[in-house]
């Protein structure tokens, strides 16, 4: 472990490790605050922000923030990191990786061989001394194709993730609003419901439900019930139709733990969605929410800023090669991210660290009734995701969620965003909708077996 | 398809029809109402004299305490403090201190007005449940800028066996006014979320007073009689009929 300096006039800085300079370079935010390992002055900030992006971007293979040992996240992102992708930027320190990103020499396929050579520390690391600007032109450049029973993530294209919920798993109550869903054109990036109750029976019930109306319409669009990992996979045993295995993750072994699942768990996950062969185009089976501030709420971020952890969770993610992935970054509330601004800054920062580490990062904009936000604050968010490229967004009928009980992105803000910025829906499901939409059946005739 | 069926199969905001592609601004002042009153109810303030006179049929002996976060914008930014009793706040439970079964605290919570609304409510009918010669109730303790996790210190001040927290809910678009029951058996501070047994969305379109104090009354019993709470303890009331 060594120690950093540094001299601004005649103020000396010091941060006595590496994970502390972090926290202290990271923009200001509730959540690191209340962990108590905030930057103490706007100075200081800047401070750290100088004083890392000075370092050696090798410096973050040499000294991880969560010791090697301790840490599975940790073992996962440098036993997997590829030596060969990362030589390009190799000899680079922080400030020299930003400037490098910016320019013409950082093209689209460079930054995509790029990606395994680049750790999530990296990531962190560059993303706090960029602007929200930089953070968007970067991450424009980077598209990330997966595939199922659609393409997503292709050029010119935003996607949708239908969210039908309803507080009591309603069938009808979630048909409803599929339906409403599917005529402003969306759900091509899955029609994902989470269920008000874990238990394997409901959850077997909704997924053969979704399972019934996707067949029926034959959308070219994919399902899932975002149970928890071991609640889907006990569906799995009992055959129901599982497109996507769904899981919430977080940067350390510690906060994933708290979840109820580790990197086996996933793994064992991920093989037996495979096994089930449902993916007609492509093979990514896995779907997975993350989130700033869900260490420190496990109370197991070990000393590291909420940013730096919501990027390691990416590591874990990439492991598992899947077709979603979205931070959901107002959900969590104003203990972690206060108002609409830290709120903004995050949804630009993950997205460009997904994108960075080689996702497919969609996002849930979204804010809760305690936090200092309101719509506005998810207009320009979505807006400036939608120009950096996001693929995909939320679909809720309204913007309000009568389940989860917070604001997010409705079926009329996905159609601003796609006719603002010439974006259309993935091509197979756009051809769907345009062949298919004005003969949409009615709520109880989509239910009848 | 008969696209106006859709408002008969949810209460979510389906068919709402646009403008351009946006939405119509009936439904977009609509919804600027919804979480304005939400956001209104977040920062409301408890009206404890109210409360008080509320309950004052059912209950005359009050303790009104805060938590250590001294104001609302502290409140949501320190959930930490919200957990803890202020000093003058604890000194004051220590001198009541007793044998008691159970203590009813009354928290504010993320929505005052639910706790306002609901909780004289519950209480009401839930001691119409508990037997008077059964259960040795503590004095009930009223507490602002609070989280669910006081009750574990309230309830460890006033030696009380189970600790029965009415807290407000945060505020949601379709109701901004949801109560929520925690119960914890041998409340202590340092314990989780995985120790308590929760009754939640209590409001006029929830759960019922009625079917509330009813769970609850099953969760006390039960909990007494085995003694613990939490994810082992699984709320298992017959349906009321």
């Amino acid at each position: 472990m060594s120690s950093y300096r540094y001299s601004v006039r005649k103020t000396v800085y010091a941060f006595p490790d590496l994970k502390t300079l972090f926290a202290r370079a990271t923009p200001a935010r509730s959540g690191d605050e209340l962990a108590g390992i905030s930057a103490q002055s706007p100075e200081e900030r800047v401070a750290a922000q100088m004083c890392l992006a000075e370092l050696p971007l090798t410096k973050f293979l040499a000294e991880p923030l969560i010791p090697y040992e301790q840490d599975e996240v940790t073992r996962l992102i440098l036993d997997e990191h590829d030596a060969c992708a990362f030589e390009p930027v190799s000899a680079m320190s922080v400030g020299e990786f930003r400037d490098w990103l910016l320019s013409d020499a950082a093209s689209s396929s460079v930054l995509e061989s790029l990606a395994p050579g680049i750790t999530p520390e990296m990531a962190a690391a560059v993303s706090k001394i960029m602007r929200l600007q930089d953070l968007i032109a970067v991450a424009a450049k980077i598209r990330v194709v997966t595939r199922f029973r659609n393409t997503l993530g292709l050029a010119g294209r935003l996607s949708t993730r239908l969210q039908p919920n309803h507080p009591t798993d309603d069938p009808a109550g979630i048909a409803a609003s599929i339906v409403d869903g599917l005529t402003y054109g969306s759900g091509d990036a899955v029609i994902g419901v989470n269920p008000a109750s874990d238990n394997v029976a409901s959850v077997i019930t909704l997924l053969w439900m979704l399972d019934r109306i996707r067949e029926r319409l034959d959308i070219p669009t994919q399902t899932c019930v975002l149970a928890h990992v071991s609640t889907q996979m006990e569906a799995i045993r009992r055959g129901a139709p599982v497109d996507l295995v769904f899981q919430s993750i977080a940067g350390t072994e510690k906060a994933n733990r708290s979840f109820g699942v580790g990197l086996p768990l996933l793994e064992e996950a991920r093989a037996q969605a495979l096994e089930l062969k449902r993916g007609t185009l492509g093979d990514n089976v896995m779907y997975f929410e993350t989130g700033q501030g869900s260490a420190l709420s496990a109370e197991a971020h070990d000393g590291v800023d909420q940013q730096t952890c919501e990027a390691r969770a990416y590591g874990v993610a990439r492991h598992f090669k899947p077709l979603l992935v979205n931070t959901v970054v107002g959900f969590i509330g104003p203990e972690y991210l206060f108002d609409g601004k830290q709120i903004l800054r995050a949804a630009l920062e993950d997205h460009f660290c997904g994108k960075l580490l080689g996702l497919p990062m969609g996002c849930d904009v979204c804010y809760t009734n305690h936090a200092e936000a309101d719509q506005d604050d998810m207009d320009a968010t979505l807006t400036l995701l939608g120009a950096a490229g996001v693929n995909y967004i939320m679909g809720v009928p309204g913007g309000d969620d009568i389940m989860l009980n917070y604001q997010s992105s409705s079926f009329h803000d996905a159609l601003y965003l796609r006719r603002l910025l010439n974006l259309r829906p993935a091509p197979e499901f756009e051809a769907w909708f345009e062949e298919r939409n004005a003969s949409l059946p009615a709520v109880p005739e989509l239910l009848e077996a | 398809m008969k696209i106006r069926d859709l408002r008969e199969f949810t209460s979510a905001r389906v068919n709402l029809g646009c403008s351009g592609c946006a939405l119509p601004i009936a439904e977009v002042l609509k919804l600027q109402l919804a979480q304005v009153s939400a956001r209104q109810a977040v920062h409301a303030k408890l009206d404890a004299s109210r409360l008080a006179l509320d309950v004052n049929s059912v209950c005359q002996d009050l303790i009104f305490v805060c938590s250590r976060a001294p104001d609302r914008v502290t409140y949501l930014r320190r959930p930490d403090l919200g957990r803890e009793l202020n000093p003058d706040s604890r000194s004051l439970l220590l001198q009541k201190r007793g044998r008691f079964d159970a203590v009813f605290v009354l928290a504010d919570g993320l929505s005052a007005s639910a706790l306002q609304a609901h909780a004289p409510g519950v209480i009401k009918a839930s001691l119409r449940l508990l037997n008077p010669d059964d259960w040795r109730l503590a004095p009930f303790v009223v507490v602002e800028q609070a989280r669910v996790a006081i009750g574990d210190e309230i309830g460890h001040c006033l030696g009380a066996a189970l600790s029965i927290v009415l807290i407000g809910e945060r505020p949601g678009l379709s109701c901004s006014d949801s109560l929520a029951i925690y119960l914890t058996w041998n409340p202590r501070p340092g314990l989780t979320d995985a120790a308590r047994n929760c009754i939640s969305n209590i409001h006029d379109d929830g759960l019922s007073y009625p079917v509330a104090a009813h769970k609850l009354a099953f969760l006390m019993h039960e909990s007494r009689r085995r003694k613990l709470s939490g994810v082992e303890l699984k709320e298992d009331a017959k349906a009321l009929t």
